[in-house]
């Protein structure tokens, strides 16, 4: 086989990071992006508003 | 049940009954020199049974089309009832195998009443019987609360419902004839498996299916946490359990994996069921009924977010603290000592949103055991990680590994924030699913609290001591550098703290029988109430939200 044992070490040590750092950073980027703020207060409210019909 | 299905759709489940049946059969015949000739006979008379069912209900009048306007509970019900079924059971096997400790004579010389059959007839149980259809049964209710939308069909939910409990049945009575594939947690053998597959994806693509029909354009949180759930958990599950049958007539199969790669395997399975079955699938329990039941939005939206990527990124990476100084490359389990550590930040955002959540309705987590029950889940969730993440590091890991330690750990994950969160959202749920205005006994509700809370804390500080004081004896030199105490020194030391153990799990139980009888009544007897969730809630702040009228957002339709 062509790939050994040290690359995949190599690929999951270096690109593993990077990836991980990238997803952090555009998740932040999501929660906090100013023009979700609504959505997301709306989200939290509106479970408590009972209606307890689905909607056709 | 029946009487909900469209005529096509009991159909289509006379079909899947005789269908399955025959391979039930086939099985049977292909294996009756083996143990799983006896799961072929149990399939094929399961289904037979079934086909009545269906049969009796058959020409019952069909659902009329005013059933689209309401949602569709019954498998939520079912659900639920199953669930504190197997609670019952699984309560008891732990707490029979924790008199086993103390007395190890009670196997009665019978091979099913062993040790190493019980103990995963136990853990099963509780896990996947109890917690797995609290899982399912709460999913479809708050999915469709949440997406206002009604589940796609009516026969899809309650297949994977009954299919999943089939297999928990496989599983368990498989045990107990000393079926297994010995890997933790996900012990039944590859035709259990198969099947498994086969319900877990149709849970899947039901969900997905709700979540497209979806009037809501924002998917709550809670709803992010199931569906983790439902994802990760087939790929763990299919992964871990490639393996090849002996032959089509035996329960044995042979694993694709072996060596360290098989260990890895299994406790990146292992690992990611605690993450993604004991952890994500109750948060998203506790993102919504925690809220709901305090009447207030969660603490920060935000922040529910945030702790939803880092626990699913973060996990994934930390199966190797189970394998600590063994086989495995050094750097594999320094890496997942490292992304254990990291996750208490997750971990902790969750459980301090939680609490946070309540500020300002403390008054009501003193008066509603309810409300107690899902805050003393919070804490345990709190206290519990902290603890994992503490234990994932090399050199107390090297203290706590083999010991009572480990198991106090889990439990109270288990019994303080599993079993906590489930019955704190059932006694919530079960007044809303039979719109009954209050569970038959509140007084009941707050003896369970007290019995489950007594008993959790006097298992999890019992285990703590004997896991701490066997770590010291098993490395404890004398001056002549041998060790200073036999392995059976410190078993007589441990059976103080066994015994302290099986006596807390006795509370438990009760508590759990307590709560089953609740439940029974409220659904047997209590009146009928008004009707679903806001009357528990009547002070209900929505005023919190600035610029929020009244007004739903749903009223633009
Ligand atoms: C009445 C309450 C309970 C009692 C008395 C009890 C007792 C036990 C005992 C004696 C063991 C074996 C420990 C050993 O091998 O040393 C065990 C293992 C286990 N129990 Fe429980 N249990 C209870 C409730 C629960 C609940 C509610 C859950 C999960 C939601 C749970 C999950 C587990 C797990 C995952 C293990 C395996 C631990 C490991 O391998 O380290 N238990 N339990
Ligand atoms: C940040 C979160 C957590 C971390 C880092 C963590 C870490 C650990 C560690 C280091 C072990 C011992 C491994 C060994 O020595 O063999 C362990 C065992 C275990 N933990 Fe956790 N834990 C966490 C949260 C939880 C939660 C919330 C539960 C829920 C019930 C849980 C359930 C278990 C179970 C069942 C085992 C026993 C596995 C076995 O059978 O050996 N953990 N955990």
């Amino acid at each position: 086989m062509g790939v050994t044992y040290d690359e995949v070490v190599w690929f999951s040590k270096t690109f593993g990071l990077f990836y991980l750092i990238g997803f952090s950073a555009l998740v932040l980027v999501y929660v906090y992006w100013p023009s979700n703020k609504a959505t997301f207060e709306r989200a939290a409210a509106a479970i408590l508003h009972d209606e307890d019909k689905p909607c056709r | 049940m029946i009487g909900q299905l469209t005529r096509t759709e009991r159909q289509i489940a006379l079909v899947i009954l005789i269908c399955v049946a025959a391979f039930g059969l086939a099985i049977a015949a292909a294996g009756k020199d083996d143990p799983i000739g006896a799961h072929g006979w149990l399939i094929m008379v399961l289904c037979i049974f079934g086909v009545f069912g269906v049969i009796s209900g058959y020409f019952a009048p069909e659902p009329s089309e005013e059933r689209l306007d309401s949602y569709y509970d019954e498998p939520s019900r079912v659900g639920i009832v199953l669930s504190m079924a197997w609670a019952a059971l699984g309560l008891f096997v732990g707490d029979w195998v924790a008199w086993l400790m103390v007395d190890p004579a009670l196997t009665f010389d019978a091979a099913w009443a062993s040790y190493g059959r019980l103990r995963p007839v136990h853990t099963t149980a509780v896990i996947f019987g109890f917690g797995g259809n609290a899982l399912i049964a709460t999913s479809f209710y708050v999915m469709q609360r949440t997406s206002r939308a009604r589940l796609p069909d009516q026969l899809s939910p309650l297949f994977v419902l009954l299919g999943y409990n089939l297999f928990c049945l496989l599983a368990v009575s498989g045990y107990l004839l000393g079926i297994t594939q010995s890997k933790e947690y996900a012990e039944p053998e590859w035709y259990a498996d198969l099947w498994l597959v086969i319900v877990w994806v149709t849970y899947f693509v039901v969900y997905l299916r709700t979540l497209a029909r979806r009037k809501e354009p924002h998917i709550y949180v809670a709803n992010w946490y199931y569906m983790a759930f439902i994802l990760v958990v087939a790929m763990l599950h299919i992964v871990n359990n490639l393996s090849v049958p002996v032959s089509f007539g035996s329960a044995k199969s042979y694993s694709l994996f072996s060596g360290v790669q098989d260990a890895m395997t299994q406790w990146w399975y292992g690992h990611n069921a605690v993450a993604f079955f004991l952890t994500a699938g109750f948060l998203g329990m506790l993102y919504y009924f925690l809220p709901k039941r305090a009447g207030r939005p969660l603490f920060s939206y935000r922040l529910s977010i945030i702790s939803f990527w880092g626990i699913t990124f973060l996990y994934m990476w930390a199966g190797s603290h189970h394998l600590h100084y063994t086989a495995l490359p050094q750097w594999v389990q320094t890496l997942g000592m490292t992304f254990s550590v990291m996750l208490l930040v997750p971990s902790w955002a969750s459980a301090a949103n939680a609490l946070l959540t309540l500020n300002g309705a403390w008054h009501r987590v003193r008066d509603d055991a309810t409300l107690r029950f899902m805050m003393v889940a919070a804490v345990f969730y709190g206290l519990s990680t902290f603890e994992g993440s503490f234990m994932a590091i090399r050199p107390v890991n090297a203290l706590s590994h083999y010991t009572d330690w480990t198991v106090g750990h889990v439990h109270a994950g288990a019994l303080g924030w599993v079993a906590m969160i489930t019955f704190g959202s059932i006694y919530a749920i079960v007044p809303w699913l039979w719109k009954r205005e209050r569970m038959h006994s509140d007084r009941l509700v707050e003896v369970h609290f007290w019995l489950a809370l007594a008993g959790t804390i006097i298992y999890v500080i019992a285990m703590w001591n004997s896991g701490i004081i066997q770590g010291l004896m098993w490395r404890t030199y004398s001056t002549s550098g041998t060790l200073a105490y036999s392995f059976v020194d410190s078993l007589i030391a441990m059976k103080p703290y066994y015994i302290a153990r099986a006596i807390g799990g006795l509370l438990f139980l009760i508590g759990g029988l307590v709560g089953c009888y609740n439940i029974w009544m409220t659904i047997r007897t209590a009146p009928r109430g008004v009707s679903e969730p806001s009357i528990a809630i009547p002070e209900a702040p929505l005023a919190v939200i600035p610029g929020r009228p009244g007004a739903a957002p749903q009223s633009a339709e």
